[in-house]
């Protein structure tokens, strides 16, 4: 090789080396797909999607409070379901800053977790929602919305009520993602819409429902709402990066609201 | 025997994988010290946590679900022998998200806004020191 050519290929190696310097880091697939999911980190709470959507202007919180929910379910996936989205309810209340309305949440969430049997210590949980709900202490009470729902998780665990831990996680992501998508149809701005991209999060809920015991599995309310999460999956699947339209929320809201009307249909209260 | 193995079994998986070590607790405090301090900028601490054990240039990966619009700190703290830690952050295709850093020996932590909701791996990695047991809490605002 003469002088020119070896210089030459010198120089190509070089330019390799650092086209290849300056790319990212990059974690492969393989690593990606070993990675830890866990109930108390991988799934966000209601009040990290409101933070999110109240960015670009405070959407009108007092308006998405709904009414009192029946708090006698029987079926144990029922309660879980609802559980979770008493919860969000309370998040929604604490948005709102309506100290009365986290009080009447805070009442129902207590009264749906001694039903599933879990321990007597919710009760100074309780307690406490009102005491910060009195002195309007809101950043307090999101804290201990959170420790709420934790502690309601780990009384499962322990009473070996694991399936309903999911339960719980699903049916407050489903009742947030009511609100936030209908606080988006109202008042649709680009930057809000964008938080309803969870395709992996949505798939992360459903793989875990699948996990469940095969008679939890075969509870009709449960299978139902299995088969709709796959159906939301797509559905919140948009390109990083781009806002979906006006139409794809509305299509998210329906989906979800269809599967909130379930989850809250008391059978015997007709 | 044939008895005793489910409670054997059991007992593994309490020792090994169900109960948090007193390093692990330990670990949990340190990071809670470092958290702490971001709630002085308006951030809420997530009530929950991620603990294990990581080895020598090795690293720990869990996956979160962020909103665009927030902006989020990971913090990280591990017990000795650890001497140096960091704190990373991948989006959903793997790729190295740029983030603010803070490091200070066993405690590191890193800080950003994701552009685009969705998936993204948090990595925790020992880059001195010997096999730690670690912790991971999260903020966001």
């Amino acid at each position: 090789m003469n002088r020119c050519a070896r210089l030459a290929a010198v120089g190509c190696l070089l330019a390799a080396c650092l086209t290849i310097g300056a790319e990212s880091p990059r974690l492969p697939a393989e690593q990606l797909a070993k990675a830890v999911k866990n109930d108390s980190i991988s799934i966000p709470t209601p009040g990290e999607l409101f933070a999110a959507l109240e960015k670009p202007g405070k959407p009108n919180w007092s308006g998405q409070l709904r009414g009192p929910l029946p708090t006698s379910f029987r079926n144990r996936a029922q309660i879980a379901l609802n559980l979770g989205g008493l919860i969000a309810d309370g998040f929604i209340a604490v948005e709102a800053q309506d100290s009365q309305q986290v009080k009447n949440t805070g009442t129902d969430i207590i009264k749906m977790a001694k039903s599933l049997g879990v321990s007597e210590n919710i009760l100074s949980r309780g307690n406490s929602i009102n005491e910060f709900a009195e002195n309007n202490e809101w950043d307090a009470l999101q804290e201990e919305l959170e420790a709420t729902q934790n502690e309601v998780k780990t009384s499962m665990q322990s009473h070996k009520d694991q399936d309903l831990v999911i339960l719980v996680s699903l049916g407050g992501w489903i009742r947030g993602t009511q609100v936030v998508s209908s606080a988006v149809l109202q008042n649709y701005d680009e930057r809000s819409a964008k938080v309803l991209r969870q395709p992996a999060l949505v798939n992360f809920i459903h793989s875990k429902i699948n996990d469940v015991s095969p008679e939890m599995r075969e509870d009709p309310l449960v299978k139902e709402v299995s088969d709709q999460l796959g159906q939301i999956e797509k559905l919140v699947s948009f390109p990083p990066g781009k806002a979906p339209t006006l139409e794809d929320v509305r299509k998210v809201n329906e989906a979800v609201g269809h599967v909130m009307e379930q989850i809250q249909h008391k059978p015997d209260a007709q | 025997m044939k008895q005793a193995l489910p409670i054997l079994f059991s007992m593994f998986l309490f020792v090994t994988g169900w109960a948090e070590t007193d390093k692990e607790v330990q670990a949990h405090k340190t990071v809670l010290d470092l958290a702490g301090a971001f709630s002085n900028d308006g951030f809420k601490m997530r009530d929950g946590h991620w603990s294990g054990t990581i080895k020598p240039h090795d690293h720990a990966l869990i996956a979160v679900n962020l909103y665009a619009g927030n902006q989020y700190w990971f913090s990280a703290g591990a017990t000795e022998p650890a001497k140096k830690i960091e704190v990373a952050v991948y989006d959903e295709t793997g790729k190295l998200v740029p983030t603010e850093s803070y490091n200070e020996g066993e405690r590191a932590a890193a800080g950003f806004s994701p552009a685009s909701s969705g998936q993204y791996y948090v990595s925790v990695g020992l880059v001195e020191g010997g096999e730690s047991s670690f912790c991971l809490v999260y903020s966001y605002k």
